[in-house]
């Protein structure tokens, strides 16, 4: 209701601002039949811009620093001999329940008078504090108006301003997806630091146990060797590369050169839908259809499958990317201008001979982009692998029995009860970055390679 | 450029004296069209063209942008083919042989009549492979040495051995505009071919470049029947022994080059050699 309330007022503040400097900027050109530099648009963006930066500063400020007053107000408010009987968490919940009093929402059981005088004069000064702010906000903001619609005149370059404006508001934008990784990657980095002081990095690294101890203490962590995990990773990425890029590259050579057109048209957004498809559907296709069928499969010919293994996450995982894959070909497939090939064409070259001698080979650094980003995403995925793979954390090469891996680990580990204070759970973050590294890595290589491509050709 | 502009003087003249307009008119013919249209979709690209290709000249087609004349070029080694929704009617006959029978193999066609494009297309390889491509595919050659002698003769007869000798095996995409026309043009000879089809070799090079090959083109038609589509009437006036003039998907008028320029009989073709239209 009050954020309703600040919206709306905050909507009619800007109305009145950009009409009020828009009207005066009219004026200015009938009355003196001079050329304004800017037109009125942006005196009005310009006024509206001045009125709304003092109003949402102060509204900032409270919505930052008002939390804090209101509790110490709060806690004033409790009786000095109850004060006395109270520990932290006591003091927490009585202010709990006095907001609670004051609000009207969440009150259980009997309240002592106290309690309700106090959430009575909660109430009061809420009030109070709110429409006090508000209006302080809009008194400024007007006299913001008043100033900056003064200073409105033929010379004033209000243009620029406001375009200056915007620039900063995206540039603030941009610094948002920015700044949100940077700080990712500090947590992820301070985290792992905080967990290499209970586990030796080499024997994270090195490490070729994976067995945390989850209700130990100190001294008796368990191991936390990497090796089983990112053998694991690497296995089932490896088996769904083996899938994905065969397939993915055919169709995309088929559909990109051979198909007519209806059929084009109609198979590559089948294709895409594969993409969309969640990847834990995927999961549970692979556990309940896939699996079974590899296992016994294998009976048939004598080898011993397990129904959840490296071999089931890794087939249906490569069954996902087959799209990425394909789309990403059909792309750079096409990107090779039509020249080269009328080229080959004209020399009587085949179509076959042309796709294998020119088109393949001029294609081939963005094809190799779009594997590296398909392996990071391989590397990266953890739905099929937690209902698929069987989560083994054990050092083996056989891709017929359960593995498990690195995102799996991470699942296990912060699931449930965390606390962040032993390795148990700290070892997610650990392996969560090398995770990052290894993607990180791969993308470069494979960005590093896409742009080369582009450049050969523009 | 004092030297290359006197080489274009002497190729003008040569191409006069070498061989006069009754000359010409004797000449064997070497590619006969009748009566052919091409549609893409729904849209009719060219009316019922009929031209007589003579062997061992260069014959060109001028006319303004749009008028069809790439397009009935694209028919002789039927490139159209390889454009979607396009169908061409009427015969086209090289050497008295429908080029459009079905028993045709169209791979052998354009093995007999090479093409170089409007853009310098080097395949992304080295200078030598690039050559050695169409030789390989076909399985002209029997041996290294064998491919070596027709890369060489190749590159040697397109003008650009001198030049690129010492960097054979470098990237055929790393030499200069007019350096790599003359690839494309010793890649298209590589395969022996009968005819070779240009289409506005030249529209992507500067004027010096621009010379060199008009002065091959000169050379080449010793051995070669050439067409050659282009939309500069200096250069048709320059290379060319017969011209045919193309407007709005119809050949309006063709004869020896020296008549169409000095004594049109169309009035349109008047009109578009006076620069009226275009």
């Amino acid at each position: 209701m009050n954020a309703l309330i600040v919206a709306g007022l905050l909507l009619v503040l800007l109305g009145v601002a950009y009409q009020s400097g828009w009207s005066r900027s009219r004026g200015l050109v009938t009355a003196d039949g001079v050329k304004i530099h800017s037109r009125p648009q942006y005196h009005g963006s310009f006024v509206a811009i001045w009125a709304m930066v003092p109003t949402l500063v102060i509204l900032g400020l409270w919505a930052w620093f008002g939390g804090g007053i209101t509790r110490d107000y709060t806690v004033s408010l409790i009786p000095t001999d109850i004060m006395m009987s109270l520990d932290q968490v006591g003091l927490n919940a009585a202010i709990a329940r006095i907001g609670a009093l004051a609000s009207g929402y969440g009150v259980t059981g009997e309240s002592p008078a106290w309690e309700q005088a106090a959430g009575d004069a909660l109430r009061s000064f809420q009030m109070l504090t709110f429409v006090g702010v508000l209006v302080l906000a809009l008194v400024a903001g007007g006299a913001a108006l008043v100033y900056a619609r003064s200073r409105i005149n033929a010379r004033l370059r209000a243009r620029n301003a406001v375009e200056r404006v915007v620039n900063l508001a995206l540039l603030a934008c941009s610094a948002v997806a920015i700044l949100t990784t940077v700080g990712i990657v500090a947590s992820l980095v301070s985290e792992a630091f905080r967990f290499f002081t209970f586990i030796h990095p080499f024997d994270f690294f090195f490490g070729t146990v994976w067995n945390p101890n989850n209700a130990g203490s100190a001294g008796n962590w368990g191991s936390y060797g990497l090796l089983p995990l990112l053998s694991g990773t690497l296995m089932i990425t490896a088996i769904a590369m083996l899938v994905a890029v065969p397939v993915g590259l055919m169709a995309a050579i088929y559909l990109s050169q051979y198909a007519p057109a209806q059929l084009r048209a109609v198979a590559k957004p089948m294709i895409e839908i594969l993409a969309g498809i969640p990847t834990i559907v995927f999961g549970f296709f692979a556990l309940v259809t896939v699996g079974p069928f590899l296992r016994d499969l294998g009976n048939l010919v004598g080898l011993s499958i397990n129904a959840t293994s490296a071999l089931t996450a890794g087939i249906v995982m490569g069954i996902m990317i087959i799209p990425f894959v394909s789309s990403l070909s059909d792309d750079i497939l096409n990107q090779v201008p039509r020249t080269l090939r009328d080229g080959a064409y004209g020399l009587g070259a085949t179509q076959s001979e042309t796709i294998r001698n020119v088109l393949l080979p001029a294609a081939l650094p963005g094809i190799v982009g779009a594997f590296l980003l398909a392996v990071s995403r391989a590397i990266g995925e953890t739905m099929i692998v937690v209902l698929a793979a069987g989560n083994a954390p054990v050092l083996r090469g056989n891709p017929f029995e359960p593995v498990a891996t690195i995102t799996v680990s991470i699942v296990n580990q912060l699931t449930g009860d965390t606390d962040f204070t032993g390795p148990q759970s700290l070892v997610g973050f650990a392996l969560g970055l090398t995770l990052f590294v290894i993607t990180l890595g791969l993308n470069i290589v494979a960005l590093y390679i896409v742009r080369r491509f582009r450049e050969q050709y523009e | 450029m004092d030297m290359v502009a006197g080489k274009v003087k002497m190729t003008q003249q040569s191409v006069k004296s070498a061989m006069n307009p009754t000359d010409m008119l004797e000449r064997p013919i070497r590619l006969t069209a009748r009566d052919v249209t091409v549609h893409y979709g729904a849209k009719q690209a060219l009316h019922g063209i009929s031209i007589d290709i003579p062997d061992r000249a260069v014959t060109s087609f001028i006319g303004p942008s749009g008028c069809g004349k790439s397009t009935f070029l694209r028919c002789i080694n039927r490139m159209n083919d390889t454009i979607e929704g396009a169908k061409v009617g009427g015969t086209i006959k090289l050497d008295g042989e429908d080029i459009y029978d079905p028993s045709l193999d169209v791979v052998e066609l354009r093995a007999r009549i090479g093409m170089v494009f409007q853009k310098p297309n080097p395949f992304p390889k080295s200078i030598y492979e690039n050559v050695a491509y169409g030789p390989r595919i076909h399985g002209l050659a029997r041996n290294k040495t064998d491919m070596d002698e027709i890369v060489v003769s190749s590159l040697r007869k397109a003008g650009l051995f001198e030049e690129v000798k010492d960097r054979l095996n470098e990237p055929g995409t790393g030499l200069s505009g007019g350096q790599q026309q003359r690839l494309c043009i010793a890649r298209a000879i590589a395969v022996g071919p009968e005819v070779i089809l240009m289409d506005e070799p030249c529209s992507a090079l500067d004027p010096i470049a621009t010379a060199i090959i008009e002065e091959l083109i000169d050379e080449l038609r010793e051995n070669y029947t050439i067409v050659i589509v282009t939309h500069s009437m200096q250069q048709a006036a320059r290379v060319s022994q017969k011209t045919a003039f193309f407007h709005l998907g119809n050949l309006i008028e063709e004869g020896v080059t020296e008549d169409i320029f000095t004594n049109p009989v169309n009035k349109q073709t008047q009109d578009y050699i006076m620069g009226r239209i275009g």
